[in-house]
């Protein structure tokens, strides 16, 4: 800091605390909630200090026994298809983009431009803007209601794939000349040299595609029809279809509850990656 | 740039290009193929003939009152979502930058938002808004004697999705105004502040103007996630209403077409909703090569 400022440092303090305040407030609103029983919220106003029953609410989520107006699926099913599509997609994005990037930068072939920009349009294409069609296409392979569906259509990634190659154009040309005169073909070259360079790339993408694949709503409300393969995202939506009464908010705080704690361990713990992917891929 | 030194293979590289290509053909080329070729057709009501309108449907499209009416909605919604988001942002980034105690912990509750699924917080705010059991409601009733509906007021509604969207939205802008502020060089603010300039000052003169970069990447973004992003915030909350003053274009692509079976209407949608992506994504690629120079 340049110059000592007694009250600036203190109101900065206050502007700061303001916001904290701000981000957590609805956080703590939903961990309150989900430890009362479903009359208890119905009192207005909802108590504002937490109740005693914590286990009781997530048991009942997880096992899927509320007795709201809306859905009732369980809960734990949701987390396990929400955790390996998030998984399937973050890897799978991973991996296609490595292997793309590495194409594009250490080969020379005919289209490689044309290739180069069909990854870049795609970054265009969101699933917003091809509802129907791309439904269409994915209930004719008969990939409705299934991990493939809910994950395949997913794993194309432009950004990942610059993001790669930005990378590897910095890899010095040295370490490819060394691992040919060592006689390493190409495939050799990207197992033992290029990916273990390219390990903070990996975990900072890692964080940002697992957030974005476990936070899809869009898309599995669309790829499945049934409550077993819904997504936790997907089902707390279906259950406060009951109505402000009908729906035993415990519950469905509960289940916020659970469906934002995986991102946000992964966010917090992997913070200082997720910070230096985010500026890096500007995604 | 170009490497200089490469392996030499014909069979490989595509090998290793095959799966991202074969994705990108069957899960975007195809199906926005089909979309823009769809905008132009119209089907009857048992998908059994299809007929070949030229540019009709745009033309319905554009003289349909309520498509336009969700235009406006999407102007004023993506407007206020970028305006207040970046603001609310720039400042926590501006006071973050001077503290120097707490910072980590300040900066880990602000990312996150970061985490928490649209349609979560869409759910959160359903809850805490309702007029008949939220917090918020009753505390506005209560503390300003405000009487919160946003099932009947529209203007209730747009606040809801508005705040929702913005709060999911602060730890991204901040994030990036935070790293944009220490990216500047301390010798330029030491400078300013040895010819006299206070705080204040110092951030109009230098650190706003050297932040504009910033900013304007930052509007383009918001403007895409307000655009595209927050599907799942007015799905779980206002569902496009009351009426459709809610209902930004992405909704009504949705409502129309998948859910009101109207291929050909939907499909101009989806054609217009294409052309916003592409302004927007251009738009941004221009700002990150000039970024580059600077």
């Amino acid at each position: 800091m340049v110059e000592r400022r007694t009250t600036l440092g203190i109101f900065a303090h206050a502007v700061m605390i303001l916001g904290v305040l701000i981000v957590a407030f609805p956080l703590y609103i939903a961990f309150i909630a989900s430890t009362h029983t479903s009359q208890a919220i119905l009192q207005v106003p909802m108590p504002m200090s937490p109740g005693g029953h914590f286990w009781e609410n997530y048991i009942a989520a997880l096992n899927g026994h509320g007795g709201g107006a809306g859905s009732n699926a369980p809960v734990a099913r949701m987390m396990w298809v929400s955790l390996v599509t998030a998984l399937v997609i973050t890897f799978g994005k991973i991996a296609i983009s490595l292997l793309s990037a590495f194409a594009l930068v250490y080969f020379r072939f005919p289209f490689r431009g044309l290739v180069f920009w069909a990854i870049f349009v795609t970054l265009m294409l969101p699933v917003e803007v091809r509802i129907s069609p791309t439904y269409k296409v994915v209930s004719d392979l008969g990939m409705l209601n299934t991990y493939a569906g809910l994950t395949v259509p997913l794993i194309a990634s432009a950004t990942a794939t610059f993001l790669f190659r930005q990378f590897f154009l910095t890899v010095p040309d040295e370490l490819v000349e060394a691992a040919r005169i060592d006689g390493a073909g190409p495939m050799r070259f990207f197992k033992d040299i290029l990916l273990p360079l390219s390990k903070t790339s990996v975990a900072a993408l890692f964080v940002i595609q697992f957030i974005y694949g476990w936070n899809q709503y869009l898309w599995p409300l669309i790829a499945t029809t049934g409550e077993q393969m819904y997504p936790v995202v997907v089902g707390i939506r279906m259950m406060i279809a009951g109505g402000d009464s009908g729906n035993e908010w415990n519950i469905v705080m509960a289940t916020a509850i659970m469906a934002m704690l995986p991102p946000a361990i992964v966010v917090v713990l992997m913070q200082r990656w997720f910070v230096k992917g985010l500026v890096d891929t500007e995604k | 740039m170009e490497k200089r030194v490469r392996f030499d293979s014909q069979v490989l590289p595509w090998m290793l290009v095959a799966p991202q290509l074969a994705i990108c053909a069957v899960f975007f080329f195809w199906p926005a193929a089909q979309a823009l070729l769809q905008s132009m057709q119209v089907q009857d009501s048992f998908g059994l003939s299809t007929e070949w309108v030229g540019l009709d449907n745009f033309k319905t499209l554009f003289n349909d009152s309520a498509y336009l009416e969700s235009f406006q909605v999407t102007a004023v919604f993506s407007l206020l979502v970028a305006v207040l988001g970046i603001s609310l942002s720039l400042m926590l980034a501006i006071f973050a930058d001077r503290v120097v105690r707490g910072a980590l912990f300040y900066k880990t509750m602000l990312i996150i938002p970061y985490a928490v699924a649209p349609v979560v917080t869409g759910v959160l705010w359903v809850f805490m808004f309702s007029p008949s059991i939220g917090v918020v409601a009753f505390g506005l009733d209560r503390f300003f004697g405000f009487q919160w509906n946003h099932l009947l007021d529209s203007t209730h509604a747009m606040t809801m999705i508005v705040t929702a969207a913005v709060w999911k939205q602060i730890s991204y802008n901040f994030l990036f105004f935070l790293a944009g502020l220490q990216s500047i060089p301390k010798s330029l603010i030491e400078a300013a502040a040895i010819d006299g300039a206070r705080p204040w000052r110092r951030f109009w003169t230098i650190q706003f103007p050297l932040l504009s970069p910033t900013t304007f990447f930052l509007l383009v973004i918001n403007m895409v996630y307000a655009f595209f992003d927050t599907f799942a915030i007015i799905d779980a909350t206002t569902h496009g209403g009351p009426g459709r003053d809610t209902a930004i274009l992405v909704y009504k692509v949705y409502q129309d077409g998948f859910k009101g079976g109207d291929l050909g209407g939907s499909a101009a949608q989806s054609t217009v909703l294409m052309l916003i992506v592409i302004t927007l994504t251009v738009l941004q690629f221009k700002f990150v090569e000039k970024k580059v120079n600077y």
